[in-house]
């Protein structure tokens, strides 16, 4: 009840805003967060860092130095079993994950979004149809799902990032669902469709940006599961192939050296640690400015 | 057990600094009274009720003034005293009952919560169900807060308040969202328990005439300040402060009849309906109705929520499903002859788009050949508003956009869906004057629609009165108005004009109870 006796007392309020600031718009909120400006800072080192390399001309695949050097002297992170310097090869590895996970995730949410607002606008037999075979496709564990698309289509990039792509794309929908049936319930969509606004209208123009910060968040959500997607993947050795620096990859190339060479495994591992949760911790910062 | 308010004054720190909600409200009320506190939207009479029971929200302080009910200090005390306060001296009854109550409880348990446990909670539990006017309090106590009628769980909120026989009663918008008849049954009941308990009750409201009839004092609140407090029959009649003046001017008068208007009865029919029935769940929420609309007509349908009044506009406007015929005749050809303008107008616009896009899209819509600036001068905006979002103007201004909408191009029949409602009653005058002007200048029809009779008096050329899905009535203004002639739309202007009703009897009589008490036990009561 406060809250509308403040909002609705325009003649009070324009004497009080005189004297201060007006508060900023979505930018300045999260500017004043610290843990969303230290997680972009994070992101933006990862994404800028294979950029840079691959403007000094390094690319983390020739040996510089002995075999399993521990940091130290011109290794910062050392060596590996190759002799590759680990501070290259980690700072190189960033740029096959941050180009695959990115992309699954803007497949996902074109495609879930679209899936999404046309399930809830048009419920009845189009939701029915799409949710069920959501339930199809969420019965097999996420990693076999994409381990059958692998293994029947190749493993190339590209059908990596579509098949991560398409598997989180029902859980974008499911969302942006939910987020169309609240915005439905508001007559301003009834008020376009009695005055002969085409659907397409209605789905992208008047829902679509009233949908969004619901998306924005669910999206960078996901892209945190993508970028463990993509890792796991690596791992399991459907991803990057060797020479590749790709952390998942490099993960379980060196596991077996973890005892006489830690540094091998530890810093390709702590630095997909590292985005995952600035990814996660951008995501929750998003959330409680967009949907406050 | 008298309450003295003594000066006092409140603030909200906000993000755009101290924003004072009351200042200086003084007010006293004696035993067994009940004084009125009346103002419309942000004039701090929540503030007020929030204050008196130490529930401010967290950024509010009250920066001075005292509170004292039967000489303690209701600002001084904390902790435990404070708790006791809350729980045995004072109760307060929220609007929107339903809200207040546990829905995964039964009623019978919830009352004897707050009665605290002991022997003989559960003939207390049905003693009070019953006091509150149950005539069947088993029955009600094994009830889950969803199986209630809004007025029902109204009672069972007020008999929760009861339950510590508390010295103060406060009342905020106690009957607002609940329909007439049972607005007139609640307030007879909150009257009678105020004489039984000898409490001092105050009752906090945005409708003037509804508080002058049922208090013995009223203070008129505006922008926190109280601009005029006397016996409440005579600042009703004898309004001294400008601010009551305009308030009770403002107010629809249902005895003033339509003047001019275009009307003519050899008009052609725009909209002819025939045997409307719509089904939820099996039931029949709009039954078998015909309706039939004419070019420059007013028709204003009249009813209680549920009636099935909005569920019969929305198929005219084409937005729901149903059985039976809906025809409509453009009266010159239009693109879109059927306009709909909503109840809440925040709802109603996109708050992603500005006023202008907003009324853009309409005129393309519509093929109007206005522009967005003409447009929003002809529903008396100032064109300097076109680049606001929708959240940023008042309501009034809000649904002023929702009507330049329906009427951005040629149009036959706009459904008006209680498009006052929501709104201040100063604000609610003129939109009923702006929507009375656009309709004389362009001739088209309304079908409006509303619960109250007072505010449809003077546009409606002809009444049709809606309950239980059926159009029960149905004649031109005047006859209605004059000389309605079944009971219930009797029963709906004796409301509209704040005489008392005997309606407590039919709001509230229930099949005869077939519990046992161990079903009770059972329950939890």
């Amino acid at each position: 009840m406060s809250v509308i006796d403040i909002k609705l007392a325009p003649l009070v309020l324009s004497k009080a805003s005189r004297t201060v600031t007006k508060p900023q718009g979505v930018g300045g909120k999260l500017l004043r967060r610290p843990t969303f400006v230290l997680s972009v800072l994070i992101l933006g080192f990862w994404v800028a860092a294979p950029v840079v390399l691959a403007f000094l001309g390094l690319d983390g695949l020739n040996r510089t130095g002995g075999v399993n050097q521990p940091p130290g002297g011109g290794h910062p992170f050392g060596t590996d079993n190759l002799g590759r310097d680990v501070f290259i090869r980690t700072l190189a590895g960033a740029g096959p994950i941050l180009t695959i996970a990115p992309a699954a995730t803007a497949i996902a949410t074109v495609v879930g979004a679209a899936m999404g607002l046309a399930a809830g606008y048009f419920r009845g037999i189009v939701d029915d149809l799409l949710m069920r075979s959501f339930d199809i496709l969420h019965a097999l564990p996420g990693i076999i799902a994409i381990l059958l698309v692998t293994a029947a289509f190749g493993r190339s990039p590209v059908t990596i990032m579509i098949a991560i792509g398409i598997f989180f794309a029902p859980i974008i929908a499911r969302t942006v669902r939910s987020a169309v049936f609240v915005e439905t319930g508001k007559q301003y969509v009834e008020s376009a469709r009695s005055q002969g606004e085409s659907t397409w209208r209605i789905l992208f123009v008047e829902l679509l940006p009233n949908v969004a910060p619901t998306l924005i968040v669910e999206a960078t959500i996901r892209l945190g599961f993508a970028v463990f997607a993509s890792a796991g993947l690596s791992f399991l050795g459907l991803g990057a192939q060797p020479p590749s620096p790709d952390w998942g990859l490099v993960v379980s190339q060196n596991r077996i050296f973890i005892q006489t060479a830690w540094w091998s495994v530890t810093f390709p591992a702590l630095a997909i640690m590292t985005l995952v949760v600035a990814v996660n911790l951008i995501a929750d910062n998003l959330r409680e400015v967009l949907q406050s | 057990m008298t309450l003295q308010v003594e000066s006092l004054s409140v603030e909200y720190r906000t993000p755009r600094g101290v924003h004072p909600a009351l200042r200086e409200l003084s007010f006293c009320v004696e035993p067994g009274q009940s004084y009125g506190l009346v103002g419309e939207s942000g004039s701090g009479k929540s503030t007020a009720a929030l204050a008196l029971v130490r529930y401010l929200a967290r950024n509010g302080r009250v920066s001075r003034g005292r509170i004292t009910l039967d000489g303690t200090d209701v600002l001084g005390i904390e902790g435990e005293e404070l708790r006791q306060y809350r729980a045995k001296q004072v109760a307060m009854v929220y609007q929107e009952p339903v809200r207040s109550l546990n829905p995964t409880m039964r009623v019978g348990a919830q009352i004897a919560e707050s009665l605290g446990s002991g022997p003989g909670t559960s003939s207390e539990v049905l003693l009070l169900l019953e006091r509150v006017g149950f005539e069947d309090p088993g029955q009600i106590a094994l009830r889950y807060p969803h199986q209630l009628s809004g007025g029902q769980a109204q009672r069972v909120v007020i008999s929760m308040a009861l339950a510590s026989r508390p010295q103060l009663l406060i009342l905020d918008e106690p009957t607002t969202g609940l329909d007439v008849q049972i607005e007139a049954a609640v307030l007879g009941l909150i009257d009678e328990l105020r004489a039984d308990l000898d409490a001092a009750v105050v009752m906090i409201s945005h409708n003037l005439p509804l508080v002058a009839a049922r208090c013995d004092r009223v203070g008129v609140l505006k922008d926190g300040i109280l601009v005029e407090e006397g016996d409440a029959q005579e600042v009703l009649s004898y309004p001294q402060h400008e601010y009551t003046q305009e308030l009770i001017a403002a107010l629809p008068d249902i005895d003033v009849p339509k003047s001019g208007g275009s009307f003519r009865r050899s008009a052609p029919v725009v909209l002819r309906a025939e045997g409307v029935r719509k089904l939820y769940g099996g039931n029949p929420v709009v039954d078998d109705v015909d309706l039939e609309i004419r070019s420059g007509e007013v028709l204003a349908l009249v009813g209680e929520s549920g009636s099935g009044k909005t569920t019969l506009g929305r198929a005219v406007a084409g937005l729901t499903r149903h059985e039976g015929r809906i025809d409509i005749n453009p009266a010159r050809g239009e693109r879109n002859p059927v306009q709909i303008v909503f109840q809440n107008p925040d709802a109603s616009l996109n708050p992603k788009r500005t006023v202008r896009r907003i009324l853009q899209g309409s005129i393309r819509l519509l093929g109007g050949d206005s522009s967005v600036e003409s447009l929003m001068e002809q529903v008396g905006l100032d064109p300097s508003l076109a680049d606001r979002y929708a959240r940023e103007l008042s309501g009034g201004q809000q649904q002023r956009v929702a009507i330049a909408r329906a009427f951005a191009g040629p149009t036959t029949l706009v459904v008006c869906d209680e498009p006052v409602s929501s709104l201040d009653v100063s604000v609610q005058a003129k939109i009923i004057d702006l929507l009375r002007q656009l309709q004389e200048r362009t001739g088209v029809a309304y079908l409006f629609i509303s619960h109250d009779l007072a505010v449809v008096r003077a546009l409606a050329d002809r009444i049709a009165v809606m309950r239980h899905g059926k159009i029960i009535e149905t004649g031109p203004a005047d006859d209605i108005y004059t000389a309605p002639r079944r009971s219930y739309t009797k029963a709906l202007l004796r409301a509209a004009r704040y005489q008392p009703t005997h309606a407590l009897e039919e709001s509230f009589s229930l099949e005869p109870s077939s519990i046992e008490p161990r079903l009770l036990v059972a329950a939890g009561v």
